[in-house]
């Protein structure tokens, strides 16, 4: 996975995403709240990369200012060769079927006055040129390669079940054949037997046509099962970066191993020995994030450093990228 | 009772091909009694103003000074020395002029100004919601514009324009089409601020849903996310002013003649045979009657189509 030759097919440079508040009778302008501030990753071809992070942390704002959904603050985002940070929406029009994104919440991201059919054949009347007879073919197929029988094109969405409606948006996610999917908790809000139905979907189709998927989510479980390397986001920044399996099993950065800890744990005897690191207070105000490091105001192993100055998210280990200073030259050859 | 579950089954068959929907929306359409009613009752009231005249060739504004004041038919069944003629069954006015010649002639004039200022009226409200409502830019000025409009009093404002354009529209029009013109743009850009407001507030609502976003993750331009995902979903309250909006526009003309800056004086209208018979109310009420009959069902027709078809037009109402 970290082998050199495998080319990023989005690489995301300090990605800001800040909203302003406005207040008072004027409307001015008092502040900003920093959803997402300072973020960068790559995304390596064909790979799944697990966005992480409780509720609130800008995990579905980073999702959706990677697709250009919002106008961003600043940053830079490559997809597929072209930088789209800046690009109008017109020019960046052509470059969308490359990325396509699927939604959390199934009942919202389906037109109710539109058919399955003129929902999944939408992005083919955007960016094609087939015939009537054609699209209908396309879609049908794109049905049977979610699992959604064909006679059902004329339906509405309401008429569906949560998870149906999930195969839906993924078909239409697909109509285009794109690259890079942004998966924005698409299993958050169904059955945990349906969610490993759209999970499995999900990786099928990943092989099949050999997608890049960027998966947001807070199960930290399904992330495991589904993502190649996971990045930790922490209000409005990256914590940790790391490939699945180093991640779940030698968390570096404070805030990864209480997320860990907070993993039941099936087998009663291993719950009962296993220390569970439990946070204290809340998450600060995205709007007025503390001096320093953002978690300095919960973490267990908070320094004198830490309330003074930022972390920089850096590589500590092949492959692996903290923002603590815990992990300072100085302090880790200490520790 | 082991033959019972094989017809069952053999009931349902699977469909080979998708039946058009718009037959679903037939379907529900139809299980709406009230708007099978209206929809019977415009269709007749459409008929009797359009192909009436050409079946009753009575000229409504013949004078026939010598049968005035003929009571409608139906009066001789309460008092038998009553004056009615089987030549005037809704009978006559105070100048001889024959009423149901007079409620056709002016329906078809009512009808056609409370539809077109009603189209008008919709679509301008429609129009300034949607932007408003869409682009945050345009949000500020059109809604201080339509708050602005709606500040105004609306019937001086109507006279004001009645007087200042009637000459010249005449003159460029001829006197009927001059009059109709003004009286429609007049109703049409002083009644649609409601329409704007509601579809503004729901425009708002509705952009912020997913499938909005999801549109525009495909990349489809604005004007046609607003045509394709906007529009639809904000049929309802659009169809709901539209009804109301044809009500208002029939009687805002009523009270345009009545005032006397609407149609000229020969020129019938079911709103001006209305104002005309008020005087002598007490001893003719049929004169009332009629025209006040024919606008109230008229418009409450129209409401219940309007019932029916929000109904029939939204999917989960249909229950497909």
């Amino acid at each position: 996975m970290l082998d050199q030759t495998v080319k990023p097919l989005v690489r995301v440079r300090d990605l800001k995403m800040h909203f302003p508040i406005h207040a008072g009778l004027l409307r001015r302008r008092v502040g900003e709240v920093k959803a997402v501030d300072g973020v960068s990753f790559d995304v390596m071809e064909g790979e799944t990369l697990g966005l992480v992070g409780e509720s609130g942390c800008g995990k579905s704002t980073c999702g959706r200012a990677l697709l250009r959904l919002y106008d961003i603050t600043s940053g830079d985002i490559t997809i597929d060769g072209h930088n789209i940070a800046t690009m109008s929406q017109n020019k960046l029009r052509p470059l969308r079927p490359t990325m396509q994104m699927v939604f959390q919440d199934p009942q919202a991201s389906l037109n109710p006055r539109m058919t399955v059919e003129a929902i999944i054949r939408e992005p083919l009347d955007e960016h094609t040129s087939l015939s009537a007879e054609e699209k209908r073919d396309k879609v049908a197929a794109l049905m049977d390669a979610v699992g959604l029988n064909r006679k059902f094109a004329k339906r509405y969405p309401h008429a569906f079940s949560g998870g149906q409606r999930q195969r839906i948006g993924i078909a239409r996610a697909l109509a285009l054949n794109p690259k890079f999917i942004v998966c924005d908790e698409p299993i958050a809000a169904l059955d945990v037997s349906i969610q490993a139905q759209v999970v499995n979907l999900l990786e099928d189709l990943q092989e099949q046509f050999g997608l890049t998927y960027l998966f947001i989510s807070h199960d930290l479980s399904m992330v495991r099962h589904i993502a190649t390397r996971v990045a930790v986001m922490y209000l409005g920044k990256i914590a940790e970066l790391a490939p699945r399996e180093a991640l779940y099993r030698d968390p570096l950065h404070p805030y990864t191993k209480a997320l860990l800890s907070a993993v039941p744990e099936p087998d009663p005897d291993l719950a009962r020995s296993t220390e569970r690191v439990i946070l204290k207070g809340d998450v600060p105000s995205p709007s007025n994030p503390p001096k320093g490091c953002n978690f300095c105001t919960r973490c267990p192993a908070v320094m004198d450093i830490c309330k003074q100055i930022d972390p920089e998210y850096r590589q500590v280990q092949p492959g692996r990228f903290v923002a603590c200073h815990l992990f300072n030259e100085t302090t880790t050859t200490a520790g | 009772m082991t033959d019972l579950p094989q017809p069952a089954v053999a009931v349902v068959p699977v469909p080979a091909k998708v039946r058009n929907q718009w037959w679903d929306v037939w379907a529900q359409f139809r299980s709406h009694k009230g708007a099978v009613f209206g929809l019977g009752f415009l269709i007749f009231i459409t008929l009797f103003v359009t192909i009436g005249p050409w079946l009753w060739t009575v000229e409504p504004g013949k004078l026939d000074i010598r049968n005035k004041d003929v009571r409608p038919i139906y009066q001789v069944l309460f008092d038998s020395n009553a004056n009615v003629s089987w030549n005037h069954p809704m009978g006559t006015d105070n100048l001889g002029r024959d009423i149901m010649a007079n409620i056709m002639q002016g329906g078809r004039i009512s009808l056609a100004v409370g539809w077109t200022a009603m189209v008008l009226a919709v679509f301008i409200g429609t129009l300034v919601g949607v932007l408003a409502g869409y682009f945050r830019k345009a949000d500020g000025l059109l809604m201080r514009f339509t708050d602005l409009v709606l500040a105004l009093p609306l019937l001086p404002l109507l006279l004001v324009m009645m007087l200042l354009f009637r000459d010249p529209l005449r003159a460029s029009f001829g006197p009927e089409n001059g009059i109709f013109i003004l009286i429609v743009v007049g109703i049409g850009i002083t009644s649609w601020m409601q329409t704007a407001r509601i579809v503004r507030g729901d425009v708002m609502a509705l952009k912020e849903r997913e499938f909005v976003l999801a549109a525009r993750s495909i990349g489809t331009p604005s004007r046609r996310i607003i045509t394709r995902h906007l529009l639809p979903n904000v049929l309802s309250p659009i169809m709901v002013s539209a009804t109301l909006g044809l009500a208002t526009a029939i009687i805002t003309e009523s009270a345009l003649s009545f005032l006397g800056l609407g149609f000229p004086s020969d020129f019938p209208t079911w709103g001006k045979i209305l104002f005309d018979s008020v005087d002598r109310m007490t001893a003719f009420p049929e004169r009332v009657i009629w025209p006040g009959l024919a606008i109230s069902l008229t418009v409450l027709a129209v409401n219940y189509i309007g019932d029916g078809l929000r109904d029939a037009l939204d999917p989960k109402i249909r229950g497909l």
